[in-house]
C-alpha cells in the first residue's frame, strides 16, 4: 500500500528560489500539535476528507491507519521537525477539484471530527487554502499515486 | 412568538443534568476511566453540561448488555415490538417542547425547526417503522410440486450505529427506529459536538425498552467510535458523516466481513428553470423559498441545496429576488420562535466556513450577500453564527464542489437542459438535488436524468418516513428512512423444504 517518497520535504522548499513549490504546509501551531499527538500515537498521516458534517476536513491518523492505495494521492510529507515526515493524501478524485490550490494545515479551537487523533485535545486541524500563482503552478512537486 | 428560556435557568421548559454518565443495560453507568469532557452551546459558547469521555472498555460493556438483550428482544413479537415503538413516540410528542428546546441549546439550530420538524418526524419515524414491520411478510416460493422456499426475516443481533451532529436527535431516530423494529439490540455512538440531548431523551423514553436493547456510548470518534466500528462484536455497523470517516469504517468492516451503510453528504443542485418565472404567483414565492432552503438548519444538511443552477434567460431577476429572500431571513438567538438561522454548531465548523469564504473569493467567487461571521450582542456573542451567503461563480471552483456544511450556496447559470443535466452532475457526490419547473414532462426527465439519490421537485427539504432516502456516486451506500431500511436490519432466512418422501436418486 506503500507509495514512492515524495520529492522533497516540503518546508524546507519553502522560499527557494526555483526550487519546488510544495502543495501543502503546516503552520507552526498545526506542527507544534503533532508533535504533540506523535508522543501518544507515533507517527502520524493527513487524508483530506470530503462530504458532509466534518467533511472537507484533515483527518489525522497514526501512520497506516487509513489504507491508502490507487484511488488516493499523496500530495506532501510533512516535515514536523519529527523522525518521520507525516504523509498527506488525498482521494485522486477530490484532488482533481483541487489541484489548483495551496493547502496550510492549520489549528482552530474546535470539538472533534471522525476518528481524527486531535479530537479530545479541543482542537481541531483545519485546511486554509489559496490560489497558486502562475509562476508556481510550473514547479509544483508533482503528487505520487497510493499502490 | 416565544423566547425560551435558556434550559437550566429558573422559567425554563427543560434542564439538563450537570452531567452525563453512559445508558448501558438500562441504566446510567459511569465510564471505565472515570473521564468526562465538558459539552458546549453553539448558542453562546459556554459550557453546560459535562459528558461521559468512554473508550474500548466501555464499548465492550455496552456491547456486553445488548449482546445479553439481543436474543431476547430478536423473538419478541413484531406486535410487542411495535407497541414498544409506538410507546416511545407517544412519549417523545408527550415532552416534544422540552425535547425541542434541549436540542436547539446543544446542536444551536433554531427552535422553530425543532419544533416544526425534528421533533415531530422523529414521532412520525418511530410510528412508521411500528406500522412497517408490523406489515412486513415473508414469502415463499414453490420450487416444485413438493419442495418450497420458505424466506424469513431475522434480525442481524446487535448492531452498532454511529450518529452525526447535524440533527442529533432525528439522525438517531433514522437509524434506530428501523433497527429496533427489526429486532436488533444497539450500540449507539452520538456525535462528541452533539452528546447531550440523546442522553435527555434517554431519561424520557430509557424505561420503554428492555435492558440493553439500547445503549448510547459518549465519546470522542478516535476513542469510542473506532472502538465500536472496529468491533468483531457488531454484526452490522452504519454512519452518517464524512468519506474519509466512511472508508475508514467499511475498511473496519472489510476486516469483520459485516455490511455498512454510509451517508457520505453531498453538493446538492438546486435547478430553476425559465418557466418557474412566468408568473408572479404562489409557485414563484415557492421557488424562492426552494432557493433559500440553502439556509435550513445553518446548512448543516447533508442534502443542503449548496449548487443553484438558475435557467440563464431569467437568471438575474431570479437572483434578485432570491437574494431579496434571502436578506429577510432572521438570524439570531435560536432558541427565539421566530428565528430562522442560528448558530453552527461548533466553532471549528464556524471556521471551516470562513476558510470557504476566503477561497472562493480568491477563486474569483463575487459575494452577492453575506460572507461573514454574523456578529450578536450580549450573551450570544460568543456563539458561532454565520451569514447566509451567495456566491456567484463556476462550477468547477472550489465552493461548487466541496460541501461547506454552512449557510452558504454558490450560484450559477445555466443554457438549456444538457448543460443543467451536464453541470448538476459534475459533483463526485449525488446524494439531493432540486428541480423546479412548471412543465411536468420535463421536471420527470431531469429529475431521472439527475444522478442523485433523491431528486425534490417543485419542493426541497421534505423528509417524510416512508420516502427512501440514500446517495449515489460518493455520497453513500445503502438507503435510509422507508419500509426498504429494515432490509438494512435484517437477515434472509431461508427454509428449503421438501414434502416429498421419495429419494433423489442420486445415491
Amino acid at each position: 500500500m506503500n507509495a514512492e517518497p515524495a520529492v522533497a520535504r516540503d518546508i524546507s522548499a519553502t522560499g527557494q528560489v526555483a526550487g519546488p513549490v510544495p502543495r501543502v504546509e503546516l503552520s507552526d501551531t498545526a506542527a507544534a500539535l503533532l508533535t504533540e499527538l506523535t508522543k501518544v500515537h507515533g507517527p502520524l498521516m493527513f487524508h483530506q476528507s470530503g462530504g458532509c458534517c466534518d467533511g472537507s476536513s484533515p483527518m489525522c491518523f497514526p501512520d497506516g491507519e487509513f489504507l491508502t492505495g490507487p484511488a488516493d494521492v499523496r500530495l506532501a510529507d510533512l516535515d514536523a521537525h519529527l523522525p518521520q515526515p507525516i504523509s498527506f493524501w488525498m482521494s485522486a478524485s477530490q484532488f482533481e477539484y483541487w489541484e489548483h490550490t495551496h493547502l496550510t494545515v492549520d489549528v482552530v479551537p474546535g470539538r472533534g471530527s471522525g476518528f481524527s487523533v486531535e479530537s479530545p485535545t479541543g482542537q481541531r486541524f483545519l485546511i486554509r487554502s489559496r490560489l497558486f500563482t502562475d509562476e508556481e503552478s510550473e514547479r509544483l512537486i508533482s503528487v505520487t499515486r497510493g499502490g | 412568538m416565544t423566547v425560551y428560556v435558556p434550559p437550566g435557568q429558573p422559567g425554563s421548559v427543560v434542564s439538563y443534568e450537570p452531567r452525563y454518565d453512559n445508558w448501558i443495560g438500562g441504566e446510567r453507568v459511569a465510564p471505565v476511566r472515570g473521564q468526562y469532557f465538558e459539552n458546549v452551546t453553539p448558542v453562546t459558547g459556554q459550557p453546560f453540561t459535562e459528558i461521559a469521555r468512554s473508550t474500548a472498555e466501555d464499548v465492550e460493556l455496552a456491547l456486553d448488555a445488548a449482546h445479553q438483550a439481543a436474543p431476547t428482544w430478536g423473538k419478541t413479537s413484531v406486535g410487542e415490538r411495535a407497541v414498544v415503538l409506538n410507546k416511545i413516540a407517544d412519549r417523545i410528542e408527550q415532552h416534544a417542547e422540552r425535547i425541542a428546546v434541549a436540542e436547539s441549546w446543544d446542536n444551536g439550530k433554531p427552535v422553530r425547526e425543532t419544533i416544526g420538524a425534528d421533533i415531530p418526524l422523529m414521532v412520525d419515524h418511530f410510528r412508521y417503522f411500528a406500522g412497517a414491520i408490523r406489515a412486513q411478510e415473508g414469502s415463499l416460493s414453490q420450487i416444485d410440486e413438493d419442495t418450497v422456499a420458505y424466506h424469513y426475516h431475522e434480525p442481524l443481533g446487535v448492531v452498532g450505529q454511529i450518529i452525526p451532529w447535524n440533527f442529533p436527535l432525528l439522525m438517531a431516530t433514522w437509524k434506530l427506529a428501523p433497527a429496533l423494529a427489526a429486532g436488533n439490540a444497539v450500540v449507539l455512538k452520538p456525535a462528541e459536538q452533539t452528546p447531550a440531548s440523546i442522553m435527555l431523551l434517554m431519561d424520557i423514553i430509557g424505561d420503554l425498552l428492555p435492558p440493553g436493547v439500547l445503549n448510547v456510548v459518549n465519546g470522542f470518534g478516535v476513542e469510542a467510535g473506532k472502538p465500536l466500528a472496529s468491533s468483531n462484536r457488531v454484526r452490522k455497523i452504519a454512519f452518517t458523516g464524512e468519506t474519509t470517516t466512511g472508508r475508514l469504517i467499511m475498511q473496519y468492516a472489510t476486516a469483520n466481513l459485516i455490511p455498512v451503510t454510509l451517508e457520505l453528504g453531498g453538493k446538492s443542485p438546486n435547478l430553476f428553470f425559465a418557466d418557474v418565472a412566468a408568473e408572479r404567483d404562489a409557485f414563484y414565492d415557492k421557488a424562492l423559498e426552494g432557493f433559500t432552503m440553502f439556509a435550513f438548519n445553518q446548512g448543516e444538511v447533508c442534502t443542503c441545496p449548496s449548487r443553484a443552477l438558475i435557467q440563464s434567460s431569467i437568471y438575474s431577476e431570479f437572483l434578485g429576488d432570491a437574494i431579496g429572500r434571502t436578506e429577510a431571513i432572521r438570524q439570531g438567538n435560536p432558541l427565539d420562535t421566530t428565528t430562522m438561522v442560528g448558530a453552527q454548531a461548533s466553532n471549528d465548523q464556524l471556521e471551516k466556513i470562513l476558510s470557504y469564504i476566503d477561497i472562493g473569493k480568491a477563486e474569483g467567487a463575487k459575494v452577492l450577500t453575506g460572507g461573514h461571521r454574523a456578529e450578536m450582542s450580549g450573551d450570544l456573542a460568543g456563539g458561532y453564527y454565520m451569514q447566509p451567503t451567495i456566491f456567484e461563480g463556476d462550477n468547477s471552483m472550489r465552493v461548487f464542489q466541496e460541501e461547506i456544511f454552512g449557510p452558504v450556496v454558490a450560484v450559477t447559470s445555466f443554457d438549456d437542459t444538457d448543460d443543467a443535466l451536464k453541470i448538476a452532475n459534475d459533483t463526485l457526490y449525488g446524494l439531493g438535488a432540486g428541480v423546479w419547473s412548471r412543465d411536468g414532462s420535463r421536471a420527470y426527465q431531469v429529475g431521472r436524468g439527475i444522478e442523485a439519490g433523491r431528486v425534490w421537485t417543485n419542493c426541497y427539504h421534505a423528509y417524510p418516513a416512508h420516502a427512501a432516502f440514500g446517495g449515489y456516486k460518493q455520497s453513500g451506500i445503502g438507503r435510509e428512512n422507508h419500509r426498504m431500511m429494515l432490509d438494512h436490519y435484517q437477515q434472509t432466512k431461508n427454509l428449503l423444504v421438501s414434502y416429498s418422501p421419495n429419494a433423489v436418486g442420486f445415491f
